[in-house]
């Protein structure tokens, strides 16, 4: 009995160790994100799964052109995944006349699918702490893998 | 034996650590007098604080919490502030570029207790919720300080439209 409870305790300790070294992988590292919905058509379809990287954002190292992981603004429960337009200080035409400049510590994100995406032009510049990752490539479905970097 | 036994220890160590401090928070620091007189009341002395990221995993927050948030305009910059509103509350601003401002879907209004001395949503507006790392529950140092955070709202800045209903309340009564 008493060898029994202690390979239990045992193996919970593995349990834990490893546990919490995935998470600062997954949460300092890297990690995979499944994919929903049209706005990033055609560029990233629905159920596609995405290997993404946290040290750029970490380190804050976004540039024009990555394709992000961020924290939606309006909900925060919920991930969104755009493409980043504009970095602080550069100016954003919205509508036909009107143009915005992006103000510091914030980025214009907007999705590759314009028709179909909800992003900056519905909810302003997004601040960079809601940004999660970058997204680096796709790697499934298998026939489809390739990189989203430049 | 026993350094390879040290190294492998130091290895699984420091994520157990990093996890912990990832989900039930931390002591920090409070620098600055944006927070008086709740924190750092006096000059001389500087608070610690414990930071509970448990309390806000699912963004249930409140009004009168004190809570740290990642600044909106230096991503590297944490600040810590009072929930003034929440979503779909209406604020008579202090200094804002509106006078009344309703809050939006997923955002809070956040200000300081020291009120004209504090970088607060009166000068960048409404902040995402999503921004909020974890909520102030404690003073852990220095020992004469010892205590914990209440939620609290000053009369004057309670949100518009509570004001009004209570109002209500008090003519039906």
């Amino acid at each position: 009995m008493k060898k029994f409870i202690l390979s239990t305790i045992g193996s919970v300790g593995y349990i834990v160790k490893y546990g919490c070294v995935a998470h600062c992988m997954f949460e300092y590292v890297g990690d995979f994100v499944l994919c929903s919905g049209p706005s990033m058509e055609p560029t990233i379809v629905s159920d596609d799964i995405l290997l993404t990287e946290h040290i750029s954002v970490i380190r804050q190292r976004i540039s024009r052109g990555d394709v992000i992981i961020a924290k939606c603004p309006t909900n925060p429960k919920q991930q969104i995944c755009k493409r980043v337009i504009g970095l602080p200080g550069d100016k954003i035409k919205v509508g036909f006349a009107s143009s915005q400049i992006v103000p510091i510590g914030h980025v214009w994100l907007q999705g590759d699918n314009a028709g179909n995406s909800t992003d900056s032009r519905n909810y302003g510049p997004v601040p960079q702490g809601l940004i999660r990752s970058r997204a680096i490539c796709k790697v499934w479905p298998l026939k489809s893998i390739s990189t989203l970097t430049e | 034996m026993k350094i390879p036994n040290f190294f492998k220890n130091i290895i699984f160590g420091i994520p157990i650590g990093i996890t912990i401090i990832d989900c039930f928070g931390y002591v920090a620091r409070v620098d600055g007098i944006s927070m008086q007189p709740a924190l750092n009341p006096d000059r001389t002395q500087t608070d610690y604080v414990f930071l509970n990221k448990w309390a806000v995993k699912s963004y249930q927050i409140q009004r009168g919490d004190i809570i740290s948030l990642i600044s909106p305009k230096d991503p590297a910059q944490k600040i810590i502030k009072r929930v003034v509103g929440v979503e779909g509350d209406i604020i008579a601003t202090l200094g804002y570029k509106k006078e009344i401002v309703r809050v939006p879907e997923g955002h809070c209004w956040i200000e300081g207790d020291h009120t004209g001395h504090s970088m607060d949503s009166n000068n960048f507006g409404p902040v995402s919720v999503g921004l909020i790392t974890a909520k102030a529950s404690c003073i852990v140092w220095p020992p004469s300080r010892w205590q914990l955070i209440q939620s609290a709202l000053p009369d004057s800045r309670v949100p518009l439209n509570l004001l009004s209903k209570s109002i209500i309340g008090l003519a039906q009564f």
